[in-house]
């Protein structure tokens, strides 16, 4: 009797629904940004014409712009400092501060954005620091390097230490054996880890609202400023504009992991 | 010396830059919330009293600390608008975390039971909306739940309603849209700990007798407990700071203490309070935080 294993209709209509819950309302923004009308919700016809305003809204490209930058900046330091941090506790089995270092890295990952936001806001006014593009490349830099430290971490854990040894058995310095042996093998999850920190960036809100200064507003702040005034059929645009770029960066990513997977052992879930 | 050890000491230095990052960014910005929640309010820029300043010395230091007050705390426990606000918020984070792991369960079950190859494109599938910008996923519930947003039209269209039903700014969208955001942070871990399940164990129960909803409720349930205990602290704690979802699809009736801390900050300019406000959230939220923690860690070293 194989009753119990095998996927029942329960199973099947549990998993349709709980799919369709989750993309139905994307596919709905997606099409009714190709919407001629002005009524968002009144159908007038295929049209680009929303994308049209959206590229002569000087403000709102601005806003883009400068959110690609610190998502680029932030996810390229994040990515470099969370693997730094992910070899660390990984590979440098005790040290002084260690709890204490782990403790730092996963507690951005559930605490309320308010706080990290507001905390970080505190210290540049103490600081005196200008707020704008680089204190929030700063806050999103911590914020992210602790997904990468995660996601590189758990492809650490992994990965065979045998290999490591060989390398070092037969004459490499440790140093260069994390290069030649183990950074070849972690990059899917890099890759993977600078991906996620590029999204995260790009869509935060909260902290980004605490630590940017007037006149240098992100996107996410753009967009929830105009959705307060209430639904305007440009954003359905700009939201289909991100969540191409995100589908783009998820396809390379993929691609990515899926390169140095046919190498080697399968790539991280993320 | 094993080659292990060996490899141990420059990794340890790899700690370095991120240490030194982690407590520059995020240890010392928390030492100034705590500094301002203990300070008096002033209207001045920046809004706090006194202000700290290294190099005055240490009588000034100590002369500031002799100022720090416990004012802004015993405000909050007199100010109705702060208990609303606390309890509002545990009551928002427990109703959706229960709610969210009633709809979890039976899709990450299901995501579990099927076959290996199918598995990773649900996995995928359950991913990418999470990679999709959270803000947008609350805009394009906005534009469903409108007055004469495509769930009225197709009520209407049904006959199921005779006239619109008032959607948005209920706490019926906010708990869509929390639900909505947080699926995949329930469904993920749950998953994970169903996939690794011995099949082989439910089978023995169906077969020495046990109805369905038995083997379910005394063999995969119990089993799964721990994905279950990720994934609810996983959506709890969030959720109990939330300021988006609830600020966009919920009443202005009652606040959450996310935005009640946002609108001190913000509109009232009374940092002193905020900060305090932040400090008992962060009290509210330290048992959770830490149970997370430890379960993050036993799951990392079964990883191994």
């Amino acid at each position: 009797m194989r009753k119990v294993a095998r996927l029942s209709r329960f199973n099947i209509a549990s998993l349709a629904l709980g799919l369709a819950f989750l993309y139905l309302p994307i596919l709905i923004l997606v099409l009714y940004s190709f919407n001629a009308s002005r009524l968002v919700t009144v159908w007038g016809g295929w049209s680009l014409r929303w994308y049209h305003e959206f590229f002569n809204d000087r403000a709102m490209i601005e806003a883009a712009w400068m959110s690609l930058r610190v998502a680029v900046a932030s996810a390229t330091v994040a990515t470099l400092l969370g693997t730094l941090a992910a070899v660390a506790l990984s590979r440098g089995e005790r040290f002084r501060g260690r709890t204490l270092f782990s403790g730092m890295l996963y507690a951005p990952l559930v605490m309320p954005e308010v706080i990290t936001g507001l905390s970080l806001l505190l210290l540049f006014v103490a600081l005196n620091a200008e707020r704008g593009f680089w204190t929030v490349t700063i806050a999103h830099t911590t914020l992210t390097m602790c997904f990468v430290a995660v996601v590189v971490q758990s492809r650490l854990g992994s990965l065979d230490r045998s290999l490591e040894e060989a390398a070092m058995d037969l004459g490499c310095d440790p140093v260069r054996a994390f290069v030649a042996v183990t950074l070849p093998l972690i990059a899917p999850a890099i890759v993977a880890g600078w991906m996620l920190a590029f999204t995260l960036s790009l869509d935060d809100l909260v902290i980004a609202s605490f630590t940017t200064g007037p006149g240098s507003a992100t996107l996410p702040i753009r967009i929830y400023a105009e959705v307060r005034l209430g639904v305007k059929p440009e954003i359905n645009a700009i939201c289909t504009l991100v969540i191409a770029l995100i589908a783009v960066v998820i396809v390379i990513a993929s691609l990515a992991s899926k390169l140095s997977s046919s190498q080697g052992e399968s790539a991280a879930p993320l | 010396m094993s080659s292990r050890r060996i490899f141990a000491r420059p990794a340890r230095f790899a700690a370095i830059a991120p240490y030194v990052w982690m407590v520059l960014f995020f240890l010392v910005p928390f030492a100034f919330v705590l500094k301002i929640s203990l300070s008096q309010t002033a209207i001045a820029q920046p809004p706090y009293a006194p202000v700290f300043d290294v190099t005055a010395g240490w009588d000034a230091l100590k002369a500031a600390f002799a100022a720090l007050s416990v004012d802004n705390f015993k405000l909050l426990g007199s100010d109705d608008i702060y208990v609303f606000a606390y309890v509002r918020s545990l009551t928002v984070a427990i109703t959706a975390t229960a709610l969210l792991l009633l709809i979890g369960y039976p899709i990450a079950y299901g995501m579990a039971r099927l076959p290996k190859r199918w598995q990773a494109v649900a996995m995928v599938l359950v991913i990418v909306p999470f990679w999709t910008s959270f803000l947008i996923r609350i805009y394009a519930w906005i534009n469903i739940l409108q007055h004469d947003g495509l769930l009225n039209q197709v009520l209407l269209a049904l006959h199921l309603v005779s006239q619109p039903v008032v959607w948005l700014s209920t706490d019926t969208a906010m708990y869509i849209g929390i639900v909505y955001s947080y699926l995949p942070f329930m469904i993920l871990p749950l998953y994970a700990t169903l996939a690794k399940m011995e099949p082989a164990l439910e089978e023995a129960a169906s077969d020495l007798g046990a109805p369905p909803w038995q083997v379910f409720w005394l063999v995969t349930f119990p089993l799964s407990l721990p994905g279950v205990g990720a994934g609810v602290l996983l959506c709890f704690i969030p959720i109990v700071g939330e300021f988006v979802i609830p600020d966009l699809l919920a009443g202005s009736n009652s606040l959450m203490i996310g935005q009640t801390l946002w609108l001190e900050f913000f509109t009232n300019k009374d940092w002193p309070v905020a900060s305090a406000a932040a400090i008992v959230l962060l009290v509210v939220l330290l048992l959770p935080l830490l149970l997370y923690e430890r379960l993050q860690k036993r799951q990392l070293e079964q990883g191994r």
